[in-house]
């Protein structure tokens, strides 16, 4: 439910990029959503839309990547991938595993228009 | 479901939600009208020829980068004063608000000196500040309307105020205008050091992704609820530092497995510390004023009280070591061969 929030947090992103950088359009956003981050990808989605019209948003395509939850297991010593914390090592089925991967929630890039 | 209350998608009350959400946001969206004033480079670059008008920006920043910027002010904020500062996260009716007042009103038996403040955060009514102020310890509420979460900002102003509000009381008012713009390198007016409790909304989803500048998350739990809740809401026990389980006198009542809890607890967070308690009889206070006593980083004598606790901790960290070591071995006879 706070997928709303982060929406707004995407388009003060955008409308502080636009002033610094002098931009018309937004074209593509590319967004970074790991599988940990805590964040539902659908509702993200959702929110950006309905906050969109009259906006930056407005038009633009997203595309939002989801790289893969990735643990480190202590037993096993090498890196295994969890789909959520709390998830066994899909190789021992111990649970002394530290999140690696998997946490970020970012903006990566845009492409935008000058008309 | 809807993003913002997570009403069934048909209902009336969504269409006003999504309506409110797109129009509250547009007030803050770019002004068409001011745009030739701010976007005129890219306006002037159209009579080109043969110039594409298309490019690429390359950005890699957080999105929730406003407001972390924000709470590290807080910290570095709670830092100068001397206050430690806990983030209190659990889902609704956990008994958040009443293990406060019980909190409050023991640490005015055993340290009348302390200072101590709520910021208690709900979408609506004050009745949780009224509960605080009640006990005598200064209290803000924080309503966050449709939100679901405290922020950093919202901290930072609440704490403004509760601070301006003691201030006023020590001091003469017109010297307190207080705007914060203060140098944070030395500890301000040489204060002593207090606690700041943060309510956070009920709900243990929202709360885990917000920094707002504490020392320490601390999740409570009650027994009334399912002993499977660390599992089924992991980002939330993964980000805290601790776990009450609250409402231990239930225990008689209901079908709650607290070894199984801690058990899933660990799972999501294997340094997770856990404190069983009932703010209602008492039982188990003792563990948690002493857990708030090392929070503010007080040295005391009295180790034998907590020595089970501490001594798991240690068995804990020994066996992570022990691990560590034979992980690193295995590592480099990999490596070697």
């Amino acid at each position: 439910m706070h997928e709303a929030s982060l929406a707004g947090g995407v388009l003060k992103v955008l409308e502080d990029t636009a002033r610094r950088e002098g931009f018309v359009r937004l074209l593509e956003l590319r967004l970074e959503v790991g599988q940990l981050a805590g964040v539902d990808i659908r509702a993200l989605r959702f929110a950006l839309e309905s906050l969109a019209l009259g906006t930056l948003l407005e038009g633009a395509r997203v595309d939002i990547d989801h790289p893969p939850g990735q643990a480190w297991c202590m037993q096993c010593a090498q890196t295994v991938a969890i789909a959520q914390r709390g998830d066994a090592c899909p190789a021992c089925g111990g649970y002394q595993l530290q999140p690696t991967g998997g946490m970020e929630l970012r903006i990566i890039d845009m492409r935008v228009s000058d008309n | 479901m809807c993003v913002v209350c997570g009403c069934s998608d048909n209902s009336p009350a969504h269409a006003r939600h999504v309506q409110q959400a797109g129009g509250e946001l547009g007030v803050v969206s770019v002004n068409p009208t001011h745009g030739d004033l701010h976007f005129g480079a890219g306006a002037a670059r159209v009579s080109v020829p043969g110039m594409s008008q298309e490019r690429a920006i390359k950005l890699e920043a957080d999105i929730l980068g406003a407001n972390n910027r924000v709470a590290q002010k807080n910290r570095a904020h709670f830092e100068s004063h001397g206050v430690t500062a806990l983030n209190f996260v659990s889902s609704l009716g956990s008994g958040k608000t009443t293990l406060l007042c019980a909190t409050i009103e023991a640490l005015k038996q055993r340290q009348p000196t302390l200072h101590v403040a709520v910021i208690e955060g709900d979408q609506q009514t004050s009745f949780d500040a009224d509960r605080i102020r009640a006990t005598g310890a200064p209290a803000i509420q924080v309503n966050t309307g449709k939100g679901c979460h405290l922020d950093a900002p919202m901290v930072a102003e609440a704490f403004a105020h509760l601070h301006a509000h003691a201030h006023s009381h020590d001091h003469s008012p017109q010297r307190h205008s207080h705007d914060h713009a203060h140098d944070h390198g030395l500890q301000h007016h040489g204060e002593a050091h207090s606690l700041l409790f943060i309510e956070n909304v009920g709900n243990l989803v929202c709360p885990a992704v917000w920094d707002l500048g504490e020392a320490a998350k601390v999740a409570i739990l009650s027994v009334t609820e399912g002993e499977d809740k660390p599992l089924k809401y992991p980002d939330m026990f993964a980000a805290s530092q601790l776990m009450i389980l609250n409402k231990t006198d239930l225990l008689l009542h209901v079908k709650f497995d607290v070894k199984r809890c801690v058990e899933l607890a660990r799972r999501v967070n294997p340094t997770i510390e856990v404190i069983e308690l009932s703010a209602t009889t008492g039982e188990g206070m003792d563990m948690w004023l002493h857990w708030l006593d090392h929070a503010m980083g007080v040295h005391h004598h009295h180790h034998h009280e907590s020595s089970t606790h501490q001594d798991a901790l240690r068995a804990r960290v020994l066996q992570l070591e022990a691990e560590l070591l034979q992980a690193r071995a295995a590592l480099s006879t990999g490596a070697t061969t």
